[in-house]
C-alpha cells in the first residue's frame, strides 16, 4: 500500500488512506524522508483521517518521522485524528510528544502560515 | 369459570337491563350492594375518611379544602372501579393526581397511607352495617377485599411509576447540563464543569469535549474546574489523558481555577505539569486563551482612540 506524497509550495502533504502495516508504515517512512531531502520541503503535514487506529508502532514511527525531519529543518504536524482514536491512545499512554497537530488539513496549513509569518 | 369471565357477563348483564330478578352470581350481587351501600354513605365516609387522613397528619403539603376535593375524586374513583371492576380510570386517574401531587413534596408511604386508609373506613363501615349478620358479613367482604387490595395496588403503583419518570427525567437533565461545552469565540471553547467528578463523569467530558474540538474547530479550549472541590488521581489522570487527547486533535488546553487539594492531588500523582497549561481563573485563561487565537480586547473609548 503506497502513501501519496504531495508537494504543494514547500510542504509535502502525506495523506494515509487506509490501515498500514508495520512493513508499510517503514517504506512510508523511508520514503518520505527522501522526499524531504530532495525537495528541499520546509514542512510534512501528514494526515491520519482514515486511521481508526494508531498502534504503538504507528506512534513511535510517527514521532520518528517527526524528529528526523526535525533534523533536516523541516517541521512536521500530524492532522485529522479522529476523537476516538485519540481517546484510545491516550489510555494506552501512546505519545506524540514534540510532534504537532491539528484538526484537519486545512488548519495544518493555516499552523504552518501562522508560523512562518511569525518568522 | 374465570373471574375475567364472571365480570364480562356481569358488565353485559348491568349493561343489558335492570331488573336483575335472577342473580347471576352471588358475588357480583354482594358487589353491587357494596356499591350501593357506598354511594349512599358518600358523605359520611368521605368526611370520616378525610378526618381519618388529618388526624394522621398526612397529605400536610395540601390545604383541607384540596385534601377534600382530592379525596372526593378518589372516593368516586374508587365506588367507579369497585362497580365496574375495571382499572383504566382510577389508573388515569391516579396517574394525573401523581403528577400534580408529586411537585408538592408529596410521599409515597403518605399516598399509600391514605388509600389503605380509605380501605379501612370503608371496611369499618362494612363490619358496622353487618354486625348482626356475620355470614353475610364474611361474603360482603370475601367480594370487597380483592377488590380493594388492586385499587391500592394501582394507585400505589401509579404514584411509583410516576415518581420514577421523574426522576428519570430529571437525571437525564442532569447529565445534560453537566458537560456544556461552550464556545465564546470562534476556535475558543469553554468547559465549566461543576460538582463532583467520577470516572464515568470524566470520560463523558472527555468524549463530549473531543465531539465538540471537532465541530467547533476549536483550537483552543479552556477547561475550568473552579467548582470542583477536589478530585481522586484517578480521575486527576483522565483529566491529563483529556488533555493529551485534545492535543492530539491540534487543541491547546488550559486548566484554569484548580483548587489548593486539587493541586496538591496533581503534585502527588506527579503530573508532568509541562504537559498542562494552567492558569489561576477563568478569566486569565481566556485571556491568554484569546492572545494565542491572537484576539485582541481592548475597551471600547480606547479602541476608539486607537481608530
Amino acid at each position: 500500500m503506497m502513501v501519496p506524497i504531495l508537494k504543494q509550495g514547500d510542504v509535502l502533504i502525506a495523506t494515509i488512506m487506509a490501515a498500514l502495516s508495520d512493513e508499510d508504515m517503514r517504506q512510508f517512512r523511508e520514503a518520505l524522508l527522501d522526499r524531504v531531502v530532495t525537495s528541499r520541503a520546509t514542512a510534512v503535514i501528514i494526515d491520519v483521517m482514515a486511521m481508526d487506529v494508531l498502534d504503538s508502532f504507528a506512534t513511535r514511527t510517527l514521532r520518528e518521522i517527526a524528529y528526523m525531519t526535525r533534523l533536516r529543518g523541516a517541521k512536521t504536524v500530524l492532522v485529522g485524528v479522529q476523537p476516538e482514536v485519540a481517546l484510545t491512545m491516550v489510555q494506552l499512554g501512546l505519545h506524540l510528544e514534540g510532534v504537532a497537530t491539528a484538526l484537519d488539513l486545512e488548519e495544518g496549513l493555516a499552523y504552518l502560515d501562522r508560523l512562518n509569518r511569525r518568522r | 369459570m374465570s373471574t375475567e369471565h364472571f365480570m364480562a357477563l356481569g358488565r353485559r348483564d348491568m349493561q343489558q337491563t335492570s331488573r336483575h330478578t335472577l342473580p347471576i352470581d352471588a358475588a357480583l350481587e354482594l358487589r353491587r350492594e357494596l356499591v350501593a351501600h357506598l354511594r349512599e354513605n358518600r358523605t359520611a365516609l368521605r368526611e370520616e375518611w378525610v378526618r381519618r387522613i388529618t388526624e394522621a397528619q398526612l397529605l400536610r403539603a395540601m390545604t383541607n379544602e384540596e385534601v377534600f376535593n382530592e379525596a372526593t375524586s378518589v372516593y368516586d374513583n374508587y365506588v367507579e372501579a369497585l362497580e365496574t371492576d375495571t382499572l383504566e380510570t382510577l389508573q388515569a386517574y391516579a396517574r394525573s393526581l401523581s403528577e400534580r401531587i408529586i411537585p408538592r413534596g408529596v410521599e409515597t408511604d403518605e399516598v399509600v397511607g391514605i388509600v389503605l386508609l380509605l380501605r379501612d373506613v370503608l371496611a369499618r363501615s362494612l363490619f358496622g352495617k353487618y354486625q348482626n349478620n356475620p355470614n353475610k358479613l364474611n361474603r360482603v367482604l370475601d367480594a370487597y377485599e380483592p377488590a380493594a387490595n388492586r385499587i391500592a395496588n394501582t394507585v400505589a403503583v401509579g404514584f411509583v411509576q410516576e415518581r420514577e419518570r421523574v426522576i428519570s427525567q430529571q437525571q437525564e437533565a442532569i447529565r445534560e447540563l453537566s458537560t456544556p461545552v461552550l464556545q465564546v469565540r470562534e476556535r475558543l471553547l469553554i468547559l465549566p464543569i461543576i460538582g463532583i467528578m467520577d470516572p464515568h463523569r470524566a470520560r463523558q467530558l472527555t468524549e463530549q469535549l473531543l465531539r465538540g474540538i471537532r465541530t467547533n474547530r476549536a483550537r483552543v479550549v479552556v477547561i475550568d474546574i473552579t467548582g470542583v472541590a477536589a478530585m481522586d488521581a484517578a480521575v486527576a489522570n483522565h483529566l491529563v489523558q483529556t488533555v493529551e487527547a485534545s492535543r492530539l486533535l491540534g487543541a491547546d488546553v488550559i486548566v484554569t481555577g484548580l483548587s489548593p487539594e486539587i493541586a496538591q492531588t496533581l503534585v502527588n500523582i506527579g503530573v508532568d505539569l509541562g504537559k498542562m497549561k494552567t492558569m489561576g481563573d477563568l478569566q486569565g485563561g481566556i485571556e491568554v486563551a484569546e492572545q494565542s487565537l491572537g484576539y485582541k480586547v481592548v475597551p471600547t473609548n480606547q479602541a476608539e482612540a486607537v481608530v
